[in-house]
């Protein structure tokens, strides 16, 4: 027998802290998956946000560099212009890229910086306990939207990739989830895509990846993916906004 | 040439391969020039959206292992200030230079020297210094800088010069020094890519463990200890006989020294004392200096921060005096001098 | 001829794997905890794996190796 699926070599052989049936676990996987298959290890640099993948530090086998909150498209902008040849990702969630880092988010994809940000969306602040966050949906239950978000005070959550998509630097702006084994092969397609554009030095790709947070939902991981399905992809279609590779905005 | 350009101009001397800056007055010029000859020199030169980007943007090329620099003034530098502390607690080598301006808040855009206690004692959260440089003239603004970039990278740790609108704005001739580029070995850390050939490496600043956080912070003091005996400089003029002892830094010692001259004209026993480095502060100089005076002077553009290290290293032996402008306003020689003949110092 | 294992200690028990296994024959083993705790996931048919991977796609601790 031959071994048709293992851990990838980018993945350090560490366990990870993330809570029993956190997504984050599958992206991390598929961004090592790509680097192992670009054979881009040796030559990338990771930046990690501050949250819950603060310490991906540890997990990605890759040069890492810990950001301030919200910084790490800064952090990767000084990282690949003195390094244009290096390979410059960002790792973040939805608190740290919409909401404290919403500046240095959008002028690094307006610059056309040629790095790959990897944004996960979970509709909440993990690390911290259950915050509402910049993508918490009308409606949901955080620690401090008690009952429900209500747009009226809280205002109405960030679409970030359709936003994203209105800049010229943007080369490639797509949602995608990890909720299904179909989903996660075209969320790795995507992955490997910003890779590629950053290879041929095509500027910003944002990857949106749809992502659950089981604890902090109060849900068990397997309902949690059916809330990702059935509320989150209805306010955050999946698909390409961007991609100036294949053309214009699709 | 002006200050704010020889600032510049040192820097790419020096080997800064990097700057990344938001515009301020006054220290605009800096930019202004560095975006003119940078990427002629081969290197990178980025305006960014904000302070708070910059000073991250040089966080992450210093990472890599490349000489990188942020200028900014006073509200910038407090926006500025959050990565300063990340970039100490990741102990990262880099230049930033404060051309400072009347404080509090948006303040003013004349020269001030307000910023002394946050660039010496409290300039972010946590337990952390930087190296302060303070330049009195442009031809000391270009060697702090050369100076500054490599003891950033002998210590690990982030440099500033703390200049003011004064001198960033002042033109004087200079000389720019053969610069001998010290090689330093960043390979053992710099995260840079590894390419299969070491483990990968960790730029971070954070430690879950209280343990392994005191541990990475007293190892970082003992690294002070070392600096603060053998970093130290300091300008001591006339102060052999002083009876009065003026101490002023940047700008304001070219007051100071005036009055100085004045008053030595007048038979007064005076000196000046001027901390080039304040972080480290010249202790020892300045016992030294001040060891056969009665009484001391701390004149500054502020409304008096340097007067606690004063008194701190004289261990509150003898009386220390102030007079300060602020707000923008600079002390002229004749205020000083009529403070100096208050004190009644002995002819 | 087809096989998944489980990494056990590194298992936490989420039953992603579980749920998208299309043969159902992966499970979680409620009698047995790991040293942090966990009741941990097992191929309860090895003669029915196809290989597929699916449970290791799904899988968050990335802890399925599978042969086929």
């Amino acid at each position: 027998m031959a071994v048709v699926f293992e851990r990838p070599k980018s993945l350090c052989d560490v366990p990870l802290h993330y809570c029993p049936g956190c997504t984050h676990g599958i992206v991390h996987r598929l961004v090592a998956e790509v680097m192992d298959e670009m054979g881009i290890e040796g030559d990338t640099v990771g930046v990690c946000p501050v949250g819950c993948s603060v310490m991906a530090y540890n997990y990605f086998g890759c040069d890492m560099i810990e950001a301030p909150h919200g910084r790490a498209p800064a952090v990767a902008t000084g990282v690949k212009r003195s390094n244009p040849d290096k390979f410059v990702f960002t790792y973040q969630g939805d608190g740290d890229l919409a909401a404290i880092g919403t500046a240095e988010t959008v002028h690094a994809a307006t610059r056309g910086e040629n790095i790959v940000v990897i944004f996960i969306n979970n509709t909440i602040y993990g690390m911290t306990g259950g915050q509402m966050a910049p993508t918490t949906l009308p409606g949901q239950v955080t620690q401090t939207t008690p009952f429900g978000r209500n747009p009226e005070l809280a205002g109405y959550p960030v679409r970030v990739s359709e936003m994203l998509s209105t800049l010229t630097g943007v080369a490639l702006a797509q949602r995608v989830a990890v909720d299904s084994v179909p989903h996660i092969r075209e969320a790795k397609k995507a992955i490997r895509k910003a890779f590629e554009n950053q290879r041929d030095k095509k500027g910003f790709s944002i990857v949106e990846v749809l992502s659950t947070c089981p604890t902090n939902w109060g849900l068990t991981p397997l309902d949690a993916l059916k809330r990702l399905r059935e509320e989150m992809i209805p306010y955050y279609p999946l698909g390409v906004y961007k991609d100036s590779v294949a053309g214009g905005n699709d | 040439m002006k200050g704010n350009e020889a600032l510049a101009e040192a820097a790419m001397r020096a080997g800064c391969k990097c700057f990344f800056g938001y515009p301020i007055t006054p220290q605009t010029e800096l930019a202004a020039y560095m975006a003119k000859r940078m990427q002629k020199n081969g290197g990178v030169f980025l305006q960014a959206e904000s302070e708070i980007a910059a000073i991250n943007m040089v966080l992450g090329a210093a990472s890599t292992g490349v000489r990188a620099m942020t200028s900014s003034s006073s509200p910038g530098i407090s926006l500025k200030s959050e990565g300063i502390s990340y970039i100490a607690g990741s102990d990262l080598p880099c230049v930033i230079i404060n051309v400072e301006r009347g404080g509090p808040g948006l303040g003013g855009i004349q020269p001030s020297q307000a910023d002394y206690w946050q660039a010496t004692k409290g300039l972010a959260h946590g337990d952390f210094h930087l190296l302060v440089y303070a330049p009195a003239s442009v031809q000391e603004m270009v060697d702090m800088v050369v100076k500054a970039f490599d003891k950033a990278d002998t210590y690990r740790m982030p440099a500033m010069i703390l200049a003011d609108g004064l001198l960033g704005q002042m033109m004087e001739p200079v000389v720019f020094p053969e610069i001998e580029q010290k090689a330093h070995d960043k390979s053992s850390w710099a995260a840079n890519g590894h390419k299969g050939q070491r483990e990968h490496h960790i730029i971070n600043s954070l430690y879950l463990t209280p343990e392994e956080l005191e541990r990475t912070v007293v190892e970082r003091f003992a690294k002070y200890d070392t600096i603060k005996q053998t970093e130290t400089d300091a300008e001591c003029y006339l102060t052999e006989d002083a009876d009065i002892v003026v101490c002023a830094f940047g700008a304001t010692a070219r007051v100071v020294k005036s009055a100085v001259n004045e008053a030595r004209d007048m038979g007064i026993k005076v000196g000046m004392f001027r901390p080039k480095t304040v972080w480290p502060f010249p202790v020892k100089e300045l016992q030294e200096a001040s060891k056969n005076a009665t009484k001391l002077l701390s004149v500054e553009m502020s409304m008096g921060q340097m007067i606690d290290d004063i008194k701190l290293a004289l261990n509150c032996s003898k009386p220390v005096e102030f007079f300060g402008r602020t707000g923008g306003v600079i002390p002229t020689p004749a205020e000083v001098l009529a403070k100096i003949k208050a004190m009644g110092g002995n002819e | 001829m087809a096989k998944m294992t489980v990494r056990t200690e590194r298992c936490k028990g989420c039953g992603l794997c579980a749920d998208a296994c299309p043969k159902k024959i992966v499970a979680i083993n409620k009698e047995k905890r790991n040293k942090a705790g966990y009741f941990t996931a097992e191929c309860i048919d090895d003669n029915a794996c196809i290989g597929c991977a699916m449970c290791a796609m799904m899988c968050p601790d990335c802890c399925i190796t599978v042969e086929k």
